[in-house]
């Protein structure tokens, strides 16, 4: 903004609740994981607004940034897009991330950044999930930028050997750490 | 040390807020607390790169989708994706998804009286090429009824979604349509404050790409966020 020649990015408007008619193709064509294979895991979670309602109709996107950067067929390997379904839930499997450097010579805990749309929703919300059997999530250099009582609402639990589970809270007080850059 | 604030990262007025009463669906859906505001990682500085072999034939051309031609108004729509500093963003995957000329989605939460056209879906993707053109050839879209409040009408739109250079250049956003008469009547429309921000989302009439006897164009030019060929500024402070 010091410079007068650049130019404003355009204003976001909500996705609606209809984005399943162009979007749900990158959901469909993502390339196929086995969800079993033992670098793979699968982070189960449900979308809830304010009142404890679930959200059938969000989009997640989930960007993993130490991804190999190999691309299938024009889809890139770091990247899923979810969608919730009638009752709040969504599934993403992905193969499990690795650290990743934080650009400033330390380390982050190994996470996955998440884009969260939906009605609603006037721009895309930001976050990202960690998980609660990482040993470097104390000493992730984002994790450390957030209030200790809301850290927890980014660290996804263990369920089984690759499962975890991570709920979006919209609203309330266990409301979902959001981030801007 | 930790940061926290309500600071707005993009120019005043740009960006439409999160809690926004007069559409309704906002206020049980949008954070209360503050964002979380820190530097950027690698993470954020990354982003995914989308390939031509994901785009098909007629993906950009949603009246070629079926057998027999949609009904309604044809028209192009075309434009640049650009970053901040006016450059050119290559190989940006833009996805679209519009309601009918009824005004009626293919969508099975659509309960809008009106009717579906078997030749038509009204969803479209492409690639920016080497100079952020994009294209589609489609049916100018009708507006329609929705809940929000009593007698509310949605103006004409096309929902674009966009991947820029690094995912912080996410957009999901909507095209309108010059002279909609709705538009001062819709929520959605002005959640943006800056007028001059707000009237970027609508389209212009383009008699130099409309084809004589066939179809009328629209143009609109979409700027993302950072930069589109070296990793972005940092919002440090």
């Amino acid at each position: 903004m010091s410079e007068q020649t650049r130019l404003t990015p355009a204003s976001s408007q909500t996705v609606g609740p209809y984005f399943r008619i162009g979007l749900q193709r990158l959901v469909d064509e993502a390339p196929a994981i086995d969800a079993s294979a033992a670098d793979v895991i699968t982070i189960r979670g449900k979308a809830l607004d304010r009142d404890g309602e679930p959200v059938p109709d969000a989009m997640l996107e989930f960007w993993n940034a130490g991804a190999d950067g190999a691309n299938h067929d024009g889809y890139p390997e770091g990247f899923r897009r979810a969608a919730t379904d009638g009752d709040g839930n969504f599934s993403v499997s992905v193969r499990r991330p690795a650290p990743v450097d934080a650009g400033d010579g330390r380390k982050q805990s190994p996470h996955l950044l998440v884009l969260f749309f939906c009605r609603g929703l006037l721009r895309h919300l930001i976050s990202r999930v960690y998980f609660d059997d990482e040993a470097a999530n104390p000493s992730d250099p984002v994790l450390l930028g957030v209030p200790d009582a809301r850290r927890h609402t980014l660290i996804a639990r263990r369920e089984t050997e690759n499962t975890y589970r991570w709920d979006v809270i919209l609203q309330g007080d266990e409301e979902t750490v959001f981030f801007a850059w | 040390m930790i940061e926290l604030s309500t600071v707005e990262t993009a120019e005043p007025g740009t960006q439409p807020g999160y809690h926004f009463p007069p559409y309704v669906s906002s206020i049980a859906r949008s954070p209360r607390m503050p964002l979380v505001v820190l530097p950027e990682t690698l993470t954020e500085r990354t982003g995914p790169v989308f390939g031509h072999g994901l785009i098909r034939e007629r993906d950009n051309d949603l009246t070629a989708q079926h057998a027999g031609d949609p009904i309604g108004e044809r028209i192009y729509v075309h434009g640049r994706v650009l970053d901040e500093d006016s450059r050119p963003v290559r190989g940006a995957l833009v996805e679209v998804w519009q309601a009918n000329a009824a005004g009626r989605y293919r969508h099975k939460i659509d309960g809008h009286d009106a009717p579906l056209d078997p030749n038509f879906t009204g969803a479209g993707r492409t690639l920016t090429d080497d100079n952020g053109y994009y294209w589609f050839k489609t049916i100018k879209p009708g507006p329609y009824p929705w809940g929000n409040h009593y007698n509310a009408w949605r103006p004409a739109h096309i929902h674009f979604s966009l991947f820029g250079a690094g995912i912080l250049s996410r957009l999901v956003t909507q095209m309108y349509f010059p002279g909609d008469p709705l538009q001062p009547l819709d929520p959605i429309f002005n959640s943006i404050p800056d007028e001059p921000a707000r009237m970027r989302l609508v389209s212009s009439l383009d008699m130099n790409r409309a084809e004589p006897d066939y179809a009328l164009a629209y143009m609109w030019d979409i700027v993302l966020r950072g930069h589109a060929d070296t990793p972005f500024e940092g919002n440090h402070r």
